[in-house]
């Protein structure tokens, strides 16, 4: 029988993948993506904890989550555009001047 | 009508002086005459609220809620009792004739309009002080009148003498008012309130309740009063307050301000009839109580400033010796549990004195500013109408029957007698100075021979000035037949008293009372104007320093008190500034600002290590964090 | 999707014991597919072109709508295809496309910075499972299932959620022309 804790170990599994791949990748683009894989690990806890509930307002969150992941990709793609255009690179070892 | 009128009582100065400060200020007459109706109809009403007999009995409370502070609450509340209505009647009265007087004395001077805005704060204040029904109330006004005495002490501030007199008496209160402070924390700590009636009912139902900390707060609140009614070890201000204006030492420092110690002590005498009670290792000071040490520090007091005042030659300091030996009498009353004695003393006192310092305005007005008593002489025929009531207020200071003095020492003299022997010795002693150095002042300054030129040109002064001097002529003579101490005795005493005889008999009353004490009081009287007859009656320069020698040095530099504190505070604050100095340098700017920055900076230089400006990194080190932070929030 | 439609069945028991096991089987079914495109994504086996991430992550993206559906969220796993795997992830290709990313430097992975991020992501796992297991047994879905169609997720948000409904339109709003700002070519 599927439960709750099978959803939430899925959950923690993806958001362990997207740990792993904003710490390991190099490429910007990448860890942008491995942040998109935490945040659905996180979206999908919420709806499993919604279905558990009885209740929808899980799933709203989820919506809005969505939502702002959408306008934070679009931020952040423009970002990382805007710094390709300086520095020439996505790589996130040339990104070393990020001190005072 | 006693609803309402001791608010008007209380807050008609108050407006005067606004009024003044903040409108009519430019206009000298205007200003003035405001100021006076205000405390003019001030006593109009506390005259119709004392003749209101709901008024005095049982008493009356009128409170609105003031602040609330966590367990503290505190009415703003107006207290009307016998002791107060009494006291209502007396401030009232002297401010009234002295705000009169004021008009022409002051008239020259440039700050006319701030002297009144300021005399008549002074009276709200005081006022203020009267009406209180609770501790904190009365701190305030306590600390009002402390700062008018001030402005008005130093009201011509030109004169570096009198700005360091004002400064010398708000300074030296500070020191009473902070153990006065403590007093009032200590109670509300113990008690839980600053009530004047809760904290009697508190104390009445357990004497105990205070513990060991009885004797300690009567003390405290002690303190208070020791500098505002200038007690020794705290009365070195009093003789420096004359610097200011004359008609302001009438009221300030002889009638009412230096009263309100005395009066604070009746107000809250139930504090001493509360039982110490010591721990284990101090039962050996069961024997002291707190009554007993005011009582001593009274009588000090009194014989201290008597003797000084022999020797002083200034027409004003006299007087304030004088003062200070009064009020040294009637602390010493309130020390011996003699209430109605001490409050009777203080309501003749204030019309006597206030009417003897009026007289000396009176005299230094006229000599443009000398106050030197063997400069004047001869002013009898010159201004007989001052010489006169000043006369008056001599006898009547010294106890000569059937003045107001005589009836209000003897009292106080034979409470004395009864309570403590060594006291009343004491006092009788006193008396005779106090007869000596009042004669000695008349025999120089009015009797004799001019001994200076100006003595000439010297008229009565005009009657603007003559008319309060008359006015409180009165009651410093007839006050005795008034009784006031069977007045208050409904009061403070749980016997009801016998009805008043009729004025004749009064006048007697004490030879059969306590024939001896009224004996022994009128010969200290006779021993006291014999001998000053002796001496000044026909000298034209001081004889005493010659005979005395040492003695009469030390009395006229009034024992070395002044250098003596100047000496020690001298030392403290050097000590306190070397300390301050090490500390500043060692502690404050050695341990804590460079130990503080060499620290910072130490981790800042650490810390500065791991930003390395890799991204990477920084998602590593924040993701280690995430881990700390999961692992503190998931395994509790 | 499959699970919406139930097959038809008699015995009322037998039906359900069927459904429970099709959904058991689909749950591993998405989950693990989940889990691989995930570490796909992480670890692409062509390390050079982005662009395999993306792929990888629209897979990931609509295994986990599947897994919505499974969870009745049906609105979501919808929204979930739909915007996600749809429109932001032709924005990531499009931006790759735009930048023409090719080359990424050569520089070798350091073994130490390796371990410390395998490190740091298997203690997240550890900690968060090791929260899960305080609970022995995995509790049941309750039944029936709240049903997270268009008209009950669209009715809760417009009644109760609406102000943050609208304050999110807002910040799309400013997104974008956050975004337009930051695009202009003469940023500084």
């Amino acid at each position: 029988m599927i439960g709750l804790v099978h959803y939430l170990v899925v959950s923690a599994l993806l958001f362990g993948l997207g740990v792993l791949g904003v710490l390991l990748q190099r490429n910007l683009l990448v860890t942008y993506m491995s942040l998109e894989l935490m945040l659905n690990a996180a979206n999908l806890a919420l709806v499993a904890f919604s279905r558990f509930n009885r209740g929808l307002d899980g799933q709203v969150m989820v919506f809005f989550v969505i939502t702002v992941a959408a306008a934070e990709v679009a931020v952040g793609l423009a970002l990382i555009v805007a710094l390709f255009r300086r520095k020439q690179t996505v790589g996130v070892d040339d990104l070393t001047d990020m001190k005072l | 009508m006693s609803q309402t009128f001791p608010w008007f009582i209380l807050f008609l100065p108050l407006g005067a002086a606004v009024l003044i400060t903040l409108f009519t200020h430019e206009r000298r007459e205007l200003s003035a005459r405001l100021s006076i109706a205000a405390v003019v109809v001030s006593f109009w009403l506390s005259v119709l609220l004392f003749t209101d007999p709901r008024a005095a009995d049982p008493g009356l409370t009128l409170s609105v809620n003031w602040l609330n502070v966590g367990g503290l609450s505190v009415d703003f509340g107006l207290l009307l009792d016998r002791l107060s209505l009494l006291m209502l009647l007396v401030v009232t009265a002297v401010a009234g004739a002295i705000h009169i007087y004021s008009y022409e004395y002051m008239r020259s001077d440039r700050s006319f309009s701030a002297y009144f805005a300021a005399l008549s704060f002074f009276t709200f204040a005081m006022l203020g002080v009267v009406l209180s029904d609770n501790f904190l109330q009365m701190f305030m006004f306590w600390e009002l009148v402390g700062v008018s005495s001030y402005l008005l002490i130093g009201f011509w501030h030109d004169r570096p003498a009198a700005a360091d007199a004002g400064k010398k008496a708000f300074l030296t209160n500070r020191v009473g008012d902070a153990g006065f402070l403590a007093g009032i924390i200590l109670l509300w700590a113990m008690l839980g309130s600053v009530n004047f009636d809760f904290l009697a009912q508190k104390l009445a139902e357990d004497p105990r309740r205070l513990g060991a900390f009885s004797t300690v707060a009567g003390l405290l609140i002690f303190c208070g009063a020791m500098a505002k009614s200038a007690q020794v070890p705290l009365h070195v201000w009093l003789p420096d307050a004359m610097e200011g204006p004359t008609p302001v030492s009438a009221l300030i420092h002889a009638a009412t301000m230096v009263a309100a110690g005395v009066f604070m002590l009746c107000r809250v005498f139930f504090l001493f009839g509360a039982t110490p009670q010591w721990p284990a290792g101090l039962t050996w000071l069961d024997g002291i109580s707190a009554l007993e040490v005011i009582a001593w520090i009274g009588g000090i007091t009194a014989l201290m400033a008597a003797v000084i005042a022999i020797q002083q030659n200034d027409i004003k300091r006299i007087l304030a010796y004088s003062t200070l030996s009064q009020l040294g009498y009637m602390v010493m009353a309130v020390g011996l549990g003699g209430r109605t004695s001490a409050m009777y003393h203080l309501t003749t006192h204030a019309f006597f004195k206030s009417l003897l310092f009026l007289g000396a305005g009176a005299v230094i007005y006229r000599l443009h500013h000398e106050q030197d008593i063997w400069r004047m002489g001869a002013l009898r025929h010159k201004m007989p109408l001052t010489f006169g009531t000043f006369l008056l207020a001599t006898l009547a200071l010294c106890g000569v029957p059937p003045l107001s003095g005589y009836f209000s020492k003897d009292a106080l003299l034979g409470r004395a007698y009864e309570q403590n022997v060594p006291l009343f010795l004491l006092g009788l002693f006193t008396a005779a100075l106090t007869t000596f150095y009042m004669f000695r002042l008349i025999f120089v300054a009015f009797l004799g021979r001019p001994r200076s030129p100006h003595i000439e040109e010297v008229r009565e002064v005009p009657g603007v000035m003559v008319l309060p001097m008359l006015f409180l002529a009165v009651p410093a003579a007839l006050l005795g037949f008034w009784a006031v101490n069977h007045y208050l005795a409904e009061q403070f005493s749980s016997i009801p008293p016998e009805p008043v005889p009729p004025w004749y008999e009064q006048v007697f009353a004490p030879f059969q009372h306590l024939p001896l004490v009224a004996f022994l009081g009128l010969g200290a009287i006779a021993c006291g104007f014999f001998a000053a007859w002796g001496i000044y009656g026909k000298a034209s320069k001081d004889p005493l320093p010659e005979k005395l020698g040492g003695l009469a040095r030390a009395m006229r530099n009034r024992f070395y008190f002044d250098e003596l504190y100047a000496r020690i505070i001298a030392v403290t604050q050097e000590l306190l500034a070397d300390f301050a100095d090490w500390f500043d340098r060692w502690i404050l700017a050695g341990v804590g600002v460079r130990g503080a920055h060499g620290t910072t900076e130490f981790f800042a230089r650490l810390l500065r290590l791991v930003q390395t400006g890799n991204l990477r990194t920084y998602a590593i080190l924040f993701g280690a964090g995430v881990v700390i932070l999961l692992y503190a929030l998931l395994t509790r | 999707m499959a699970a919406r439609r139930a097959p038809p069945a008699n015995c009322p028991a037998a039906q359900s014991l069927n459904l429970e096991l099709m959904q058991e089987f689909l749950f591993y079914f998405f989950a693990i597919l989940t889990l691989v495109f995930g570490l796909l994504v992480v670890a692409s086996p062509s390390r050079r072109n982005p662009a395999a991430s993306v792929f990888f992550l629209v897979l990931t993206l609509v295994c986990l709508a599947g897994l919505f559906v499974l969870l009745h969220a049906f609105f979501l796993a919808a929204v979930q295809i739909i915007v996600y795997a749809g429109a932001v992830m032709v924005l990531f290709l499009f931006v790759i496309m735009f930048l023409n990313v090719q080359q990424e430097s050569h520089r070798p992975r350091t073994g130490t910075r390796m371990a410390l991020s395998v490190l740091i992501a298997g203690a997240i796992v550890a900690l968060l499972s090791r929260a899960l297991g305080a609970a022995s047994a995995s509790p049941a879905f309750p039944q029936p299932a709240v049903e997270g169609g268009t008209g009950p997720l669209g009715t809760v948000l417009f009644t109760e959620y609406v102000l943050p409904f609208e304050v999110i339109s807002v910040l799309i709003l400013v997104a974008i022309i956050g975004v337009v700002c930051l695009g202009k070519k003469e940023l500084k």
